[in-house]
């Protein structure tokens, strides 16, 4: 019997796929204490900026500004900040070169990853939206497609410069750089208070203020994306994505 | 278009200023094994690297199953089996959710649980990756290596760290392979390996290729090297045996060293019979592969 003669091949493209974005999953799920504190600080923000006064924002309904932000800043700690940091981690350990000598593909690998951090973004975001509506946000479903639209495209550049920045950094200038790079945003405004009025131009350098506006025009206030912050995350999404792409590197 | 399995042609590997191969050689032919013997740092690892697809050579050709390694990545990969060095592994992915992984990546792969239970992995299905000892995270990089029913498989170094009874189990596995007609590349510096596993063996030394040839080969050109003759004590031939040396090792025990070919063994003899001593054993010690890369890399073992 000839156990190991040669059959060589790679599984249909769709189940590779599949058995990694479970993979993925199930790695997420096995760091619980990881989702909880990327859960955490958005929470804190929400029922602290939500319900009491302590940070000024416009308008007179605090709750109809803050949760579209915070949800926002959901998906910008776990796109960003929480893939880069694991991606860095896992190109330190070889898990990425082991992957890079297996029929999974590069584009696969990218693909898996950002269809891994799209599903655990959705398990957030309803739970955070949960909470939001639980303690008084009144949010409209008019404008949810063009909600999802956006929130996917914000991803998508996230996701793209997490890659990119795990792939020329070292683990530890990764992590530090991807905590940063999530305070500044974070202290820029646009979740807790208002973002420096820069205009349109504002929407094109700070992706996090753009996203969170974007949310806010359609959940709290049944209104349409201004054209300029589709057209900034777009180009966000497009720029880091082929980035990633292109530096990419298995070692 | 080639029908070998792996064919490196004059390769160069540089890591800045350092250059880790130097124009490098060698043709694995279709359902052989070829060892790849040296030292840490003559350039086996960097060699593999680069017929791996993970670096670009810095000089020469290489195609693995008629292909490039670097720009036909996608379409080899499937066809390949790879054993890295070490790691690679999710660390807090169990054994069992690594191998069926990869598993679910091929075509028609290997049953899991056979291999699971041909490595002696079955016990540490449940365990996670760094949770295994050294030799048992190797076995599961090796099983790894195999799921995909590759044609080609490349084994770093692939018993390091492994216990006796793995290694043996590796070494089963690896001539089984042979046998059902896998192609295999691999580095290692353990001698008894590459004489028990390789078709041909190619000694690398300092990034170069020391010598090449069967084990049988190697060790052949190497001639006998050693004649212990037993007699009665006290016999001194002096210098008439000349060039070949002649010590008592102890009283009766008689030490010849030196080229020995059935001529000069005759000659030895006759000297014996020539002063009437009664020669009660007569052993010959051929070279062993050891000997022969002990010489060859005599150089940089002193250093």
């Amino acid at each position: 019997m000839s156990t190991f003669a040669p059959a060589p091949g790679r599984a249909p493209m769709r189940t590779v796929l599949s058995s990694q974005i479970k993979m993925e999953l199930v790695l997420t799920a096995r760091r619980g204490e990881a989702v909880v504190l990327a859960m955490g600080v958005p929470l804190l923000v929400l029922l602290g900026a939500g319900l009491t006064k302590v940070t000024n924002v416009p308008g007179d309904d605090r709750l109809a500004f803050v949760v579209p932000g915070v949800l926002a800043l959901t998906v910008m700690s776990t796109a960003f900040t929480g893939q880069a940091i694991t991606t860095g981690y896992e190109r330190s350990y070889g898990v990425l070169k082991r992957l890079g000598a297996s029929p999974l593909s590069r584009p696969g690998l990218l693909f898996a990853k950002t269809a891994a951090v799209l599903g655990l973004i959705v398990l957030q975001l309803l739970v955070l939206a949960v909470v939001g509506v639980a303690v008084g946000w009144r949010p409209h479903f008019g404008q949810i497609l063009p909600a999802l639209g956006i929130t996917v495209l914000a991803t998508a550049a996230y996701s793209g410069l997490a890659l990119l920045l795990a792939s020329v950094l070292r683990p530890e200038t990764t992590t530090a750089a991807a905590t940063l790079i999530y305070v500044l945003m974070l202290a820029a405004g646009g979740i807790m208070f208002a973002a420096p009025d820069l205009g349109t131009f504002g929407w094109f350098v700070l992706p996090l203020a753009a996203h969170a506006e974007a949310l806010r025009a359609t959940l709290s206030h049944d209104a349409p994306i201004p054209l300029s912050i589709w057209l900034s995350l777009a180009l966000w999404a497009v720029v880091f994505v082929t980035a990633a792409a292109r530096k990419f590197k298995w070692e | 278009m080639t029908d070998d399995a792996v064919q490196v042609r004059d390769v160069v590997v540089r890591y800045g200023d350092t250059t880790a191969v130097h124009g490098v050689s060698l043709t694995v032919p279709r359902g052989r094994v070829l060892s790849l013997l040296g030292h840490n740092g003559a350039g086996k690892t960097s060699l593999l690297q680069v017929c791996e697809g993970f670096r670009r050579a810095d000089g020469g050709q290489v195609r693995v199953l008629g292909l490039d390694p670097m720009d036909d990545h996608d379409e080899l990969m499937p066809r390949l089996g790879i054993m890295l060095q070490s790691g690679g592994v999710y660390p807090w992915a169990t054994a069992g959710e690594i191998l069926r992984l990869f598993a679910s990546f091929a075509a028609q792969p290997l049953d899991v649980d056979m291999l699971l239970d041909r490595l002696g992995l079955r016990r540490f299905e449940r365990t996670r990756f760094r949770r295994l000892s050294g030799g048992e995270q190797q076995r599961l990089s090796l099983a790894i290596a195999l799921v995909g029913r590759p044609e080609l498989v490349f084994l770093d170094e692939p018993t390091a760290g492994m216990d006796t009874e793995a290694r043996h189990t590796t070494w089963e596995l690896i001539e089984e392979l042979r046998a059902d007609g896998v192609s295999v590349l691999l580095t290692t510096h353990l001698l008894d390996e590459a004489e028990r596993l390789a078709d041909e063996v190619v000694i690398m030394r300092n990034g170069l290729v020391a010598a090449t040839g069967t084990p049988a080969e190697l060790t052949a050109a190497a001639g006998i090297d050693l004649l212990e003759v037993r007699a009665e004590p006290g016999l001194v031939p002096g210098d008439r045996l000349s060039p070949l040396k002649v010590t008592e090792t102890s009283p009766g025990e008689y030490a010849v060293t030196g080229a020995l070919d059935a001529a000069t063994i005759a000659e030895v003899l006759g000297w014996f019979a020539g002063v009437g001593a009664t020669v009660t054993s007569l052993n010959t010690r051929r070279r062993t592969l050891e000997d022969v890369y002990l010489a060859l890399t005599k150089a940089e073992a002193y250093r």
